[in-house]
């Protein structure tokens, strides 16, 4: 088995519940799997309790709550005030699509620590053209009852050609919201992403000047707002540390309880990912292979195994090494001293020319309709 | 950002200050992220709970921990975490 006995194995700090595929909008950026309308049957609440109970007996304290659109699910306030009870702080990931007063209050009351909403554009047309439904003055709505009721309010706006454009509007829209944190969301290029990638992914220009735009702002809001940017990897020269290298820290659960060593990873053919439905948690996290796969260094490849920033990103991000080589072992093509670099840059070009051209295929929109498509073929 | 003497301390309503078993040290707690405390930066942020001002936090500490001159360090973290959002001020009454 791939890794060393000699491995010491560090205990899970954040757990990513994803409680269903379900959801309202239809966001074309998705990093849910293409296939998750065949994966629709959830965990039931006795089984997430007990997953809550189990992750925070190994460590975990950060609690994500996310999906799919998490309020979908009816025992959401049940699973909030378990995590509460356990010592977890609880993050709520939303698109704030439905989310009353009334509900605000009922987590509020059952302990949930804070609410992540997303908003898709500034710009109320892109906004409801890119969430596939009306949904922009709803989200703003929300925004505001999250601040009104004393909750840390987290805005988050996934960038992507189609918005980059906005970055200004995007912090104004921030400010004006009063937003303690605003999470710039460079799109990662997973699920629905992946297929959508020549219509999202910018220009190096398009990111720079945006880029810019964004840390001015960061530093005229210091101690006003926190402003996070996810650094689009693609235009770097060496990798993120993803998932702070895997089995490390991150671990996730799908609706149907498969656990992932990252989000993206149920679309990795050759991981034997377990189910909380036949394994406790302290078995997954330290006896199970996926995720005992990739901890260490052993596993490595060339140029990694050997090179001297090894432990600074683990060789970057598995999925993307499969996406782009076909083996999950590879660099992280995203590397300068991967020799699949170029990869990375024929995409790069491709996006450039589909930019630039008006018949470019549109945006394939993420719905159980679309979702089946990919899973008959 | 240095800190007002005459300001009251409180932690910030929107992070949580938590001892955490499975670390062995107090962290503090906000969206989607965690610091750990050394033992110290935890001692005066406990301090911080909205009745005292600096020279306060500082007395306490040195009664405390049977030591003088901590003045200059616990400001010196007191600005980080007032920078940080950890803490807020208000004026005395």
């Amino acid at each position: 088995m791939a890794g060393s006995e000699s491995v010491s194995i560090t205990n899970p700090r954040w757990l990513l519940a994803e409680l269903t595929y379900r959801c309202p909008l239809q966001c074309p950026y998705c990093s849910n799997p293409l296939d998750f309308a065949e994966h629709l049957d959830e965990l039931s609440t006795e089984d997430w309790l007990r997953v809550l109970s189990e992750a925070r007996e190994m460590g975990a304290v950060q609690l994500g709550l996310s999906g799919g659109e998490p309020l979908t699910r009816q025992d959401l306030p049940t699973l909030v005030r378990h995590a509460r009870q356990l010592g977890y702080y609880s993050n709520l990931i939303t698109s704030g699509y439905g989310l009353t007063e009334e509900k605000i209050l009922e987590l509020k009351e059952a302990g949930l620590d804070h609410i992540q909403v997303s908003i898709q554009s500034p710009e109320k047309t892109l906004n409801d053209r890119l969430a596939g439904t009306e949904s922009f003055e709803g989200k703003k709505a929300v925004a505001r009852l999250v601040k009104k009721h004393g909750y840390p309010m987290v805005l988050c706006v996934v960038i992507h050609r189609q918005n980059i454009h906005q970055m200004r509007e995007i912090l104004e829209m921030a400010i004006e919201l009063q937003a303690d944190y605003l999470e710039l969301a460079n799109t990662q290029y997973y699920g629905w992403a992946h297929v959508n990638r020549d219509a999202l992914l910018p220009t190096r220009e398009q990111f720079e000047e945006a880029e810019a735009i964004a840390q001015r702002y960061k530093m005229d809001l210091r101690g006003r707002m926190k402003v996070y940017y996810v650094v689009p990897d693609y235009y770097e020269d060496r990798p993120k540390a993803c998932m702070n290298g895997w089995g490390t820290t991150f671990l996730t659960i799908a609706p149907d309880g498969l656990a992932l060593p990252c989000h993206a990873a149920r679309e990795l053919p050759g991981l034997e990912c377990p189910n909380v439905k036949d394994m406790s948690v302290r078995d997954i996290w330290l006896n199970s292979a996926a995720f005992n796969q990739f901890r260490g260094y052993d596993w490595m490849k060339e140029p990694c195994r050997s090179c001297p920033e090894r432990s600074k990103d683990f060789g970057g991000c598995r999925c993307q090494a499969f996406l782009f080589t076909g083996n999950m072992t590879n660099a992280d093509p995203v590397c300068a001293l991967s020799p699949h670099r170029s990869k990375i840059d024929e995409v790069i070009a491709a996006a450039r020319t589909a930019g630039a051209d008006p018949g470019t295929r549109p945006l394939v929109f993420r719905n159980v309709r679309n979702s089946k498509r990919f899973a008959d073929s | 950002m240095a800190i007002e003497p005459n300001s009251v301390l409180a932690f910030s309503p929107t992070h949580r200050l938590q001892w955490e078993e499975a670390q062995q040290k107090y962290v503090i707690l906000y969206p989607e992220g965690m610091v750990e405390l050394s033992e110290s930066a935890a001692e005066i942020l406990r301090l911080c709970d909205g009745t005292r001002i600096l020279p306060d936090i500082v007395a306490e500490l040195e009664r405390k921990f049977e030591t003088t001159d901590l003045k200059d360090d616990v400001e010196e973290f007191l600005e980080v975490a007032l920078e940080n959002g950890w803490i807020r001020e208000r004026l005395h009454h």
